[in-house]
């Protein structure tokens, strides 16, 4: 497929977004059960606004990967049988829930609403981070299930799709955490670098799951089914156009198998292999860490731009059995 | 239930484009405007087209045959363009059974287009939306027309007459009866989209002669003759007794 930066921005970006939040409140609910040390709101508001920006940046990036943006509103209505649909109506949810879970923090109006067994106070920002974290991983399946969805794109119809875009969204998105945990100065780094790194490793694994998946797949369509012609040989003379179409530039990435081995490499390294010794090092650095912890992150959402590229690049799509030949 | 659907024989394209054309003119001057034609005179031309024909070469140097392989939207009786659509612009006509886009519901996500395994699918440059075939539905039912006419512009155009119109549901139509008779089949049909455009194979045309029938019908190879048998030439008895 071809891999168009439109939809490269839009699911890196936003999975930054979506696991920075999850960060944050995986913070204030484990500072509400005592296991680590409380923040003060402005640290949540702060974040939460980061959080915006990322998904916000993400949303826009979207609009470019549209023919007609003005209709966009329209991408809501068939959230019955389109995981696209449902994307676009998970996204700006998510949206409202961040800035909600934000400004209760900013405001500092944050009544508790009920109490849970043990003497726990069920706070509004607590309610509004649920929900965020539901909502969060709701987006983090529907944007997936876009392309898990596609049985003719044999290289993303894997449940390890769904599996890939929620870790390596996460994985950022505390690594990004622990970076703004460092620049604030509170106890936290910690924390967020170890569950970064776990996370990180997890989508390691995933990731090389679906590269030996992929290595190992065999196209289900062949020109002999494309054309139901049964004799072993087949060469196309002509594709029936000289000058390209839509067809020969939506579906092929039109680079050397030689540039995908090497972006392959590249996210490789960058998504995981230095951001997990850059937050290593950072958690056992005396002095301050944040130059290092941002570096961590810088290289991981660049590498996942590798990574998404890849993604799209790797995948090959069964109508392409038709565009082999120009004449 | 009514699905419209082409049936194209393989064995009689000749692979002349004209349906192509033809297709493009139509489409090109109805209602939902233009099919662009980006640089149609420059080094790098590319526009939108519903049809196209493609030309395959089957087996190897000398035993090769020429494939010329038309190919368009299949107007699927299971769709998949057709729910991962997240505005409902692509829908499936239940009376008829064509697929089509509304173009001004579309907002060219191209999401469809990567749902549809055939590549029939192209996004207009300039019109910025999905487009596709549409069995020239402008056509079809248009009254003004002779009755005759009222068929896709493919149809009308094709020379050798290698392209059959009508419903596949009907089992006494010309498309059922070709499909029935002639072996007709789907394109991948291992993703179960259950094409309703059938083609036609290739067929070798042969008539086998024995040798008996080149020699008079009466007394075949001389075969009661006395021995040694007589040369073919040699006059049989019937020649003798139509003296």
């Amino acid at each position: 497929m071809h891999p168009a930066f439109s939809v490269i921005f839009l699911t890196t970006l936003i999975g930054a977004g979506q696991g920075l939040f999850l960060a944050l409140f995986s913070i204030e609910a484990s500072a509400g059960l005592g296991l680590l040390p409380a923040q003060d709101g402005a640290f949540y508001a702060l974040g939460s606004a980061a959080a915006l920006v990322l998904l916000g940046l993400g949303l826009f990036a979207s609009f470019f990967h549209l023919g007609r943006p003005e209709r966009a509103w329209r991408t809501a209505t068939k959230w019955r049988t389109s995981w696209l649909s449902r994307e676009v109506i998970v996204l700006p949810a998510f949206l409202g829930i961040v800035a909600l879970y934000g400004l209760v923090h900013w405001t500092g109006v944050n009544p508790a609403l009920g109490m849970l067994p043990g003497d726990q106070a069920m706070t509004l920002s607590g309610i509004l981070g649920i929900l965020g974290t539901v909502l969060a991983l709701a987006l983090f399946v529907s944007t997936a299930m876009i392309y898990a969805a596609v049985k003719f794109l044999q290289e993303w119809h894997s449940p390890l799709t769904v599996v890939n875009y929620t870790l390596l969204g996460a994985a950022s998105g505390f690594t990004l955490a622990t970076a703004y945990a460092g620049w604030s100065g509170v106890n936290l780094v910690h924390f967020l670098g170890i569950t970064a790194i776990v996370l990180t490793l997890l989508g390691l694994v995933g990731r090389v799951a679906s590269l030996l998946r992929n290595a190992r797949l065999k196209p289900k369509s062949t020109l002999q089914t494309a054309l139901g012609v049964k004799h072993p040989t087949i060469k196309q003379i002509s594709m029936g156009l000289m000058g390209g179409s839509f067809n020969t530039r939506e579906f092929f990435h039109h680079q050397s198998a030689g540039v995908l081995r090497a972006v392959k490499w590249v996210f490789l390294i960058g998504v995981f292999a230095i951001p997990v010794v850059l937050l290593g090092v950072a958690m056992l650095m005396t002095v301050d860490p944040t130059p290092l912890l941002i570096a961590a992150f810088v290289i991981q959402y660049l590498g996942l731009l590798a990574e998404r590229w890849f993604f799209f690049a790797q995948s090959n799509h069964p109508q392409n059995l038709y565009y082999q030949a120009v004449s | 239930m009514t699905q419209l659907a082409l049936v194209i024989d393989l064995n009689v394209c000749v692979g002349c484009h004209a349906c192509v054309t033809s297709c493009k003119e139509w489409n090109t001057s109805g209602g939902a405007g233009p099919l662009v034609d980006l640089r149609p005179y420059d080094a790098d031309p590319s526009g939108t087209f519903f049809n196209r024909v493609q030309t395959f070469e089957v087996g190897e140097y000398p035993n090769t045959e020429t494939v010329h392989f038309p190919k368009s939207c299949l107007h699927c009786e299971e769709p998949p363009c057709v729910p991962v659509c997240p505005t409902g612009a692509s829908y499936k006509r239940k009376e008829d059974g064509i697929v089509l886009v509304d173009y001004d519901k579309c907002i060219g996500c191209k999401y469809c287009s990567w749902a549809c395994p055939y590549g029939v699918r192209e996004v207009d440059a300039e019109r910025r939306v999905m487009t596709k075939c549409t069995l020239c539905v402008d056509r079809i039912y248009d009254e003004a027309l002779p009755e005759w006419d009222r068929k896709p512009a493919c149809v009308r155009a094709c020379p050798t007459n290698a392209r059959l119109y009508g419903d596949i549901h009907d089992p006494n139509s010309v498309v059922s009866q070709a499909i029935r008779e002639s072996g007709g089949y789907q394109l991948m049909p291992e993703w179960g989209t259950k094409p309703a455009n059938h083609y036609l194979p290739r067929r070798k045309t042969k008539i086998t002669i024995r040798d008996d029938e080149l020699e008079r019908a009466d007394n075949p190879l001389k075969i009661d003759s006395q021995l040694p048998k007589p040369n073919r030439d040699e006059p049989a008895l019937d020649d003798v007794t139509s003296w």
